[in-house]
């Protein structure tokens, strides 16, 4: 950094030449300045979405290598090669290729298994960001667009997913094939039409294969790759968030400059990914095709799963009452596999996807937000976000419930009974749990901001009174714990004006100030300065805890509600 | 050596020699043999069943019957052949102890000898599946991958494509195969014990049952692509990638986090 003012080495002074030649000719300088002074936060959890870009990166890498040996067709052809169980077997040329990239093409095994272990890391690592963004509330006014992005990300990394899962046409592809040729015909009317069109004819056909490969490795990763830079030349369009704390709020970044600090521990991070990836591909066994044998659509074995991201809808699917399918006028209509696996789905993605555009709505917050939220000052989201996950979990494990049977000694039909009912029951209890784990240490925040951290020193008076000292809270501890909002519901205008004309948009109104009572009816006001003033002069802290919230001046907000609440016990309702 | 250096001038020694070696090559087959090898009913003599039968009387027949008849809480025994026996009561399955959706293999409870009279006994009642030899059931003399044809339209739907084991109804499974013995194999495809179904001479001729063998014995091998985390398939593989690769780097993130401030 102090270079100027040593004498430049030789190569010092070949590199401000070349860098001035370049400059000069696309003055790429200024942005290249502007781009090292942007600030970025430090937090681990600001890396998972890094983990996401690492592991893509890999993927591309170990599958442009596949690609070199991977023969993308249908047509039969009969194996000789050094694996004996699968000596002079019936298969397609996929299949075969398969083999022999594992068996035959120097390191090809270690590509195909760092490839597919960094495809489950991958999704596994865009899930975990996902729920970083959420509960943090990082998706809030200006970056509901990235969230989009993000989503459409995630399907995207789904999609991928599913078409390299079903390139090597063994038995379990050709299993989940079946399974999608099956969903897809069950959709009304067109069902049986499009399943003719994906397959090129009657499944399987032999144009699926050629088929998946162009989208495995043109479509989608071209899609993820351009989606990917727009992600992220949002997130340098709006700055990152922060997490609260002294000295941070949404007019500011704190942190290091992207150079040369946060650009090393980047470099070096996907070093430290990669590592991890091609240590899992060379010690540890995956998608061991030749367990499964070549495709031929009458077996299936036990234990036929689909990679961990699509266990939510084989799940699903088991759970499914089988019988649900009722006959309208001669056509069949298959509820059985179209409520599993096209609504189910349907409903916890759209949740997903618009969730932000809910909460902007309910909260009628337009404020830009760049500070995250802590996640127990939000209960209705962060319970909101654990419902769904709970949710997903129920069908990930009634997607393995073979494998619980077997090694938990338990009855197949019991398991497959109890999650039934836990596919609706324990969202609703795992909703209102965090909610009230949130709200508990809301309250354990009021608590300390109020009474300091005990100190376990116990002193007696004269009198004869015990009491035990509590140390206050210094400014940061203090700030992290008050420097929030807590939102209150929305007020809307009466349905009729002064004259009795009834309003226009009140029907709508009402329908948002119902959903708000819902998501924010319940919740802790941080301490205000005027408690805290209160707490310190007289100590009378029982007695505080009483103050109306609305008649104490507020710390933060304010203004933004057209009415205050005129019920003054309204608004800080601890039900 | 020295006194045997001195005998070299007798001219016993070489007997001696012939004696000496004969007795190792004895001694070494006894202990290498596999110990059932003779167990192939032809050998089954009449002191053989009349043991078999005391055996039976003292410990089978309070539930299948004093003369294996059958009674309400077990079935006869009458035509099950040697196979069975040998099956259910070399794998520690018989006498059944517990009371689950399933009869569970347990510790063997008798010698190896106790078992051929036992299925020289039951054999002895009605005509059934004899105990198959040794060449029905090496794996060398089968093909692995007709084994795993065979194998997966066959068996995989039940037992898993390697043979690791998988759920069937109400608490039932069908075990992992990969510790079972080639004869128990497929002695269990010819009996079909419990849920399993009966595999005879016109589904799967002998030379397929041996195929179906060489593939399970083939799986005993190690894995190319390293551990095999249970053979258990994808689900596995997830819990693998969430705890190993999302566990590591989330690690390696918050040692990253942590190492700036
Ligand atoms: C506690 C009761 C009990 C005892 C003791 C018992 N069995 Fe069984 N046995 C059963 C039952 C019940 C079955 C049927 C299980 C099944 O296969 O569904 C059975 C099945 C069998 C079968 C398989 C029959 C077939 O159709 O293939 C054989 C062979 C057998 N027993 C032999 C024996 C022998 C030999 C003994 C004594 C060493 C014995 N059992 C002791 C209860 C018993
Ligand atoms: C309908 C499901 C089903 C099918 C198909 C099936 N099995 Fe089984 N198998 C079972 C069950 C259930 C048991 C456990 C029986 C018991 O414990 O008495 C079993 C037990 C066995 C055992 C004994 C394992 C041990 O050591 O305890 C062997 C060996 C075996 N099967 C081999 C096979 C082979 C080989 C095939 C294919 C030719 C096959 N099975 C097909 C269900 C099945
Ligand atoms: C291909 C998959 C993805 C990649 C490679 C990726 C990459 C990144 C990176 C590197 C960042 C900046 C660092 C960070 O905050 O972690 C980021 C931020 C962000 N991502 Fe993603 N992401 C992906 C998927 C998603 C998904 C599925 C969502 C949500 C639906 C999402 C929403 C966001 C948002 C809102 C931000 C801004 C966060 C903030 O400023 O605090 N991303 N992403």
């Amino acid at each position: 950094m102090t270079t100027t003012t040593t004498t430049p080495t030789r190569t010092g002074r070949a590199a401000a030449a070349t860098a001035d030649y370049l400059d000069q000719r696309t003055s790429v300088g200024g942005a290249v300045k502007e781009f090292a002074r942007k600030v970025f936060p430090d937090h681990w959890s600001f890396l998972l979405g890094e983990v996401a870009l690492y592991s893509f990166v890999t993927l591309l890498i170990s599958g442009a290598f596949l690609t070199m040996f991977f023969v993308p067709s249908m047509a039969e052809t009969e194996y000789t090669g050094p694996f004996a169980t699968q000596e002079g077997l019936h298969m397609t040329e996929a299949y075969a290729s398969t083999l022999r990239l594992s068996f035959e093409v120097r390191g090809g095994l270690l590509m195909r298994q760092i490839h597919h272990w960094a495809a489950l890391i991958f999704m596994a690592s865009i899930v975990v960001h996902m729920m970083r963004v959420f509960f943090t509330g990082a998706f809030r006014k200006p970056r509901e667009l990235n969230w989009v992005v993000g989503f459409t990300l995630l399907i995207l990394g789904l999609a991928a997913g599913f078409t390299g899962y079903s390139l090597p046409d063994d038995v379990l592809s050709g299993n989940g094939l079946r399974i999608t040729d099956g969903v897809v015909r069950s959709i009304p009317i067109v069902g049986s039409y499009l399943s003719y069109m994906i397959f090129g004819g009657e499944f399987p056909g032999t144009d699926l294969i050629p088929r998946l490969y162009t989208i495995h490795i043109l479509l989608v990763p071209a899609l993820i790759l351009a989606l990917i830079g727009l992600h992220l030349l949002f997130v340098v369009l709006h700055k990152h968030t922060q997490f609260p704390g002294s000295g941070r709020t949404d007019k500011n970044v704190v942190g290091y400059p992207l150079f040369p600090v946060y650009v090393a521990k980047a470099g070096g991070f996907f070093f430290v990914v990669f590592g991890v990836l091609a240590l899992m591909g060379a010690t540890m066994s995956i998608n061991p095709v030749w367990n499964y044998g070549p495709y031929d659509p009458s077996p299936v074995s036990a234990g036929a799963q689909p990679d961990w991201y699509m266990l939510f809808l084989e799940g699903s699917l088991r759970l499914m009452p089988g019988g649900a399918e009722v006959v309208i006028a001669g056509y069949t209509l298959s509820l059985n596999v179209l409520i599993p696996a096209v609504v189910v789905p349907g409903l916890l993605f759209s949740l997903l996807a618009l969730y932000p555009f809910v909460e902007a709505a309910v909260s009628g917050d337009k404020r830009e937000h760049h500070v995250l939220d802590r996640p127990r000052n939000v209960p209705f989201r962060t319970a909101f976000g654990v419902a769904v996950l709970t949710a997903f979990f129920v069908l990930v494990l009634a997607g393995s419930n073979d494998l619980i049977a077997t090694h938990f000694r338990m009855s197949l039909n019991d398991i497959t009974g109890v999650l039934r009912i836990a596919f609706f029951v324990a969202p609703v209890a795992a909703f209102w749990m965090t909610k009230r784990i949130c709200l508990s240490l809301q309250r354990k925040d009021r608590e300390l901001v109020l009474h300091g951290h005990e100190s376990a020193r116990i002193v007696r008076f004269a009198s004869g009174e015990y009491i035990e000292v509590h140390k206050p809270l210094d400014e940061h501890e203090r700030w992290l714990r008050v420097q929030h909002e807590a939102i209150r519901p929305l007020e809307i205008e009466p349905a009729e004006d002064a004259r009795g004309v009834r309003r226009k948009g009140y029907r709508s109104d009402a329908l948002k100030q119902r959903v708000s009572r819902w998501f924010y009816e319940d919740r802790v006001e941080p301490v205000t300065p005027a408690e805290l003033v209160a707490a310190h002069s007289h100590g009378e802290h029982d007695a505080l805890e009483a103050v109306p919230v609305e008649q104490a001046p507020q710390l933060t907000g304010g203004g933004r509600h057209l009415v205050e609440p005129t019920d003054p016990d309204a608004g800080d309702r601890r039900a | 050596m020295k006194a045997l250096a001195a005998r070299r001038q007798d001219r016993r020694a070489p007997l001696v020699l012939l004696l000496l070696a004969l007795l190792l090559t004895g001694a070494v087959y006894a202990v290498v043999a596999p110990p059932s090898a003779d167990a192939s009913a032809p050998a089954a003599t009449g002191d053989d069943v009349e043991t078999g039968r005391q055996i039976f009387q003292a410990n089978c027949s309070t539930c299948h019957g004093p003369n294996a008849e059958g009674t309400e809480w077990a079935p006869s025994l009458v035509g099950v052949g040697a196979a069975a026996v040998d099956f259910q009561v070399g794998t520690g399955r018989m006498p059944m102890q517990n009371s689950g959706p399933q009869v569970l293999a347990k510790d063997v409870q008798f010698t190896d000898e106790q078992i051929t009279q036992l299925a020289a006994y039951v054999a002895s009642l009605g005509a059934g599946p004899a105990i198959p030899t040794e060449e029905q059931v090496d794996p060398a003399g089968g093909d692995p991958a007709n084994g795993l044809s065979l194998f997966r339209t066959n068996c995989a739907m039940c037992h898993n494509a390697v043979g690791a084991g998988g759920a069937l109804s109400e608490g039932k499974f069908a075990p992992a195969l990969l510790e079972t013995s080639p004869e128990h194999i497929y002695e269990a495809m010819l009996t079909g014990p419990q849920s399993m179904p009966v595999f005879n001479e016109a589904t799967l001729t002998s030379q397929e049952k041996q195929d179906i063998i060489a593939y399970i014995e083939a799986q005993k091998e190690p894995s190319p692509g390293g551990l095999e985390l249970g053979s258990l398939g994808p689900v596995s593989e997830g819990v693998w990638a969430w705890v190993v690769g999302i566990g590591l780097l989330i690690a390696f993130s918050v040692w990253i986090g942590a190492k700036s401030s």
